[in-house]
C-alpha cells in the first residue's frame, strides 16, 4: 500500500470517528453515529495490518488471541452491566486506555524499528519528546481512573484523602516529572529513565484524585476522559498516526468541555475542584442546634396530592440511582399521566455521578427523552406546576444557592422547586446533601416531606395511585 | 460571554438536520480540510523548503481540537454518557500501535533490523491490544446499548 493511500484511510477513520461524535447531537442520528465510530475503527485496524502484513502464523495467533480475549471481555461486560454502574464502567474504561498508551509507548521504546522512529538507544529526539509526554499523561489517566473506579464502586470511600503537605508533594513530584523527561528525552530511550517516569506519573495520578470528594466525580470522571485523549494524541505523534492524533483531539477537547460544562454547573472553578478537599459521602447534619419544623407527608397524601394536580415535574437525584427507583419513578409517571397529569422529568447538569448519567437511567427505564429537560428549559416552567416531586436529589434544589450569599454553593444554579404549587420531598432523612448545606425547603410552608427509601416510597406511592 | 453562545448552539439542534450546532461542525470540517490541504508540495516550495511531518501533525491536531469543540458542545446533553463512553472506544483507535508492535516482522519495515527487544516490544504490544479490544467492544457495544434506550413518545420497542 502506498504511504499516500494509507494516510487517507487513517484521515478516513479519524473524520468517521468526528461523525461518530456529530451523531450525538439528537438521540434519532445518534445510533447511525455509532456505526460510524465502528466503521472508522474497523478501517484503522485494517489498515495498521495491511502495513505491518504479517507472514508468520504466529503472530496471526498472536493477534487472534488478544483480540479475542479482549473482545470477548469487553462484549460480555458491555452486555451485563447494569446502567447504574455506567460511571465506574466508564472509570475503568478510562484507566484500560491509560495503561494501553503505557504499554504501546513500551513497545516503541524496545522495538522503535516496527514503528520507524529509530532504534533502540537512538530514537529520535522528537519522538521521544512525543512518547514521554504520551506514557506520562497515560500512566496519570490509568492511576488516576482506577482510584476515581475505587470511589465511584463504593470500594473506596467516596471521603476526600487530604494528606498533609499534599500541594508541596505534587509539586515536587511534578518537577521531578519534568526532569525524568527532560533526562529521558536527551538520553536516546534509555529503559530505566522510561520506566521512572512511568511510577512517578502513576504516583501523581493517585495522589491527584485521592483528595476529590466523591459529588466532584462528574469533574474528575471528564477531566480523565480528557486526559485518555491527550495521551492517546501523544501516542500518535509518536506514531505519526493521523487516525490517532484526530482521535485524540476530539477526545481531549470533548472530556475539557464536559469539565468545563460540570464545574458551571457547579459553580466551582476547574482549579478548585482539582485541588480536592470539598465534600464527602457522608455529611453529618448542618446547621446545629435548633430544629425547625418540618411537615411529614406519607405515600398516600403523595399520591392524592399528584392525583389532583395537572401539572407534576420530576426532580430526579443520585439517590435515586442509588436505590435503583427508575423503573418505580416511570411507573408512577405512567399512572399520572392515565390520570390526566402532565409529566414532566427536569435534570440537573451535575445530578448523579457523571454527565448525563439521569437521562441514561430514565431512558433504561423506558421514559420517553421528550418528556425530560434540561435546567434552563424547564425552570420557567416551576412556577405552572402544582407539585414538584424531588427524588434523591437536594443540593440541585437548594434554594439558598439563590438567596444566601454566605452558603458554600452559593451561584449554583438550582432547579426553582420552591415556585411550584406543592414540594413533595423524597429522602432518606433529613440529612444534608453532599456540600453539608442545611436546605431552607424542607422547611417551606409548600414542602412535604416523604421520607424513606427511594425505590420503597415511589412503589408506595404507584399502588396508592392505583386505588 | 463565550460560554453562554455556545449553550445555545447545543440547544438549538432539536432536529437531526439544520440548526446552528451544524453549521459550526462544518465549519469544523472546513478547518480540518483545510489542514490537510496546506502542506502541499507547492506551498512547501513557495516558502523554500520541506516541511517536517510532526509540523504537518501539529496542523491536523490543532485543527481537529477545533473541530472536537464545536462537535461537542452540540451534542445534547441528554447523550452525556453515551459521549464518554464513544469517546472511550474510539481513543482504543491506539490499537493501531499495537497492532504495529505485535504484527510488524522481519522486513515488514524499512527500519525493521533490530531484534534486541523485540519480545519485550511483543509482549507489551500484545498487552495493549488485549486492553485495547476490551474498550474497542466494550465501548461500542455498551454506548449501542444505551443508545437504543433513548426513545421518543409512542415508540415500540
Amino acid at each position: 500500500m502506498s504511504a499516500n493511500l494509507v494516510a487517507l484511510l487513517y484521515l478516513a477513520s479519524g473524520v468517521l470517528f468526528i461523525l461518530a461524535l456529530r451523531g450525538l447531537s439528537s438521540p434519532a442520528t445518534s445510533r447511525r453515529g455509532n456505526y460510524a465510530g465502528m466503521l472508522g475503527m474497523a478501517i484503522a485496524m485494517g489498515t495498521t495490518l495491511a502495513i505491518a502484513n504479517p507472514q508468520m502464523p504466529m503472530t496471526w495467533y498472536l493477534i487472534a488471541a488478544g483480540l479475542g480475549v479482549g473482545g470477548l471481555v469487553g462484549a460480555v461486560t458491555a452486555r451485563r452491566i447494569p446502567m447504574t454502574a455506567m460511571p465506574e464502567l466508564v472509570a475503568a474504561f478510562h484507566s484500560l486506555v491509560g495503561l494501553a498508551a503505557v504499554f504501546v509507548a513500551a513497545s516503541a521504546l524496545y522495538a522503535p524499528g516496527s514503528f520507524g522512529i529509530g532504534e533502540p538507544g537512538d530514537i529520535h529526539f522528537a519522538s521521544l519528546i512525543e512518547m514521554s509526554l504520551g506514557v506520562a499523561i497515560g500512566a496519570i489517566t490509568f492511576t488516576g481512573s482506577v482510584i476515581a473506579f475505587a470511589k465511584l464502586s463504593g470500594r473506596m470511600s467516596g471521603k476526600p484523602i487530604i494528606l498533609p503537605l499534599r500541594h508541596v508533594i505534587n509539586l515536587a513530584l511534578f518537577g521531578l516529572l519534568v526532569w525524568l523527561i527532560y533526562t529521558f528525552c536527551l538520553s536516546g530511550g534509555v529503559g530505566w529513565l522510561f520506566w521512572a517516569i512511568t511510577l512517578t506519573a502513576m504516583l501523581f495520578g493517585v495522589l491527584i484524585i485521592i483528595p476529590i470528594g466523591g459529588a466532584d466525580m462528574p469533574v474528575v470522571i471528564s477531566m480523565l476522559n480528557s486526559y485518555s485523549g491527550w495521551a492517546a494524541a501523544g501516542i500518535g505523534f509518536t506514531l505519526s498516526n493521523i487516525a490517532l492524533i484526530v482521535t485524540g483531539a476530539l477526545v481531549g477537547s470533548s472530556g475539557a468541555i464536559l469539565s468545563y460544562i460540570m464545574c458551571k454547573g457547579m459553580n466551582r472553578s476547574f482549579i478548585s475542584v482539582i485541588l480536592g478537599g470539598f465534600g464527602g459521602e457522608v455529611a453529618g447534619p448542618a446547621g446545629g442546634g435548633e430544629q425547625k419544623p418540618v411537615k411529614l407527608g406519607s405515600a398516600e397524601d403523595a399520591a392524592y396530592v399528584m392525583k389532583n394536580a395537572s401539572k407534576v415535574i420530576i426532580v430526579p437525584g443520585y439517590g435515586m440511582a442509588v436505590a435503583q427507583a427508575q423503573h418505580a419513578l416511570r411507573e408512577m409517571g405512567d399512572q399520572l399521566k392515565k390520570a390526566g397529569v402532565e409529566v414532566k422529568y427536569a435534570i440537573h447538569p451535575v445530578a448523579g455521578r457523571m454527565p448525563g448519567h439521569m437521562n441514561v437511567l430514565l431512558a433504561e427505564a423506558n421514559v420517553p427523552y421528550d418528556e425530560v429537560f434540561e435546567l434552563e428549559d424547564i425552570n420557567s416552567e416551576m412556577r405552572q406546576a402544582d407539585v414538584v416531586y424531588v427524588i434523591g436529589a437536594n443540593d440541585v434544589v437548594n434554594p439558598a444557592a439563590e438567596t444566601d450569599k454566605t452558603s458554600p454553593i452559593y451561584g449554583m444554579p438550582v432547579l426553582q422547586a420552591w415556585k411550584a404549587g406543592t414540594v413533595l420531598f423524597n429522602k432518606r432523612s433529613l440529612a444534608s446533601g453532599y456540600a453539608g448545606i442545611d436546605n431552607p425547603l424542607f422547611y417551606n410552608d409548600n414542602t412535604v416531606m416523604v421520607l424513606g427509601d427511594a425505590k420503597k416510597m415511589t412503589e408506595e406511592i404507584v399502588k396508592a395511585l392505583a386505588h | 460571554m463565550r460560554n453562554k453562545a455556545a449553550l445555545s448552539v447545543c440547544d438549538a439542534t432539536p432536529s437531526p438536520r439544520g440548526g446552528e450546532g451544524n453549521q459550526s461542525a462544518r465549519l469544523g470540517f472546513t478547518l480540518l480540510l483545510a489542514a490537510t490541504l496546506l502542506p502541499t508540495p507547492a506551498f512547501a516550495a513557495g516558502i523554500g523548503g520541506a516541511i517536517e511531518p510532526v509540523i504537518y501533525e501539529l496542523m491536523v491536531f490543532a485543527m481537529a481540537i477545533f473541530v472536537g469543540y464545536y462537535v461537542v458542545w452540540s451534542v445534547t446533553p441528554a447523550l452525556h454518557t453515551p459521549l464518554m463512553s464513544v469517546t472511550n472506544a474510539i481513543s482504543s483507535v491506539i490499537v493501531v500501535g499495537a497492532l504495529l508492535a505485535v504484527a510488524v516482522e522481519h522486513g515488514g519495515m524499512d527500519s525493521f533490523t533490530n531484534f534486541d527487544g523485540s519480545l519485550a516490544s511483543k509482549v507489551f504490544g500484545l498487552l495493549a491490544l488485549a486492553m485495547a479490544a476490551v474498550n474497542i467492544f466494550g465501548g461500542f457495544l455498551v454506548t449501542q446499548r444505551m443508545l437504543a434506550m433513548y426513545k421518543k413518545k409512542g415508540d415500540k420497542r
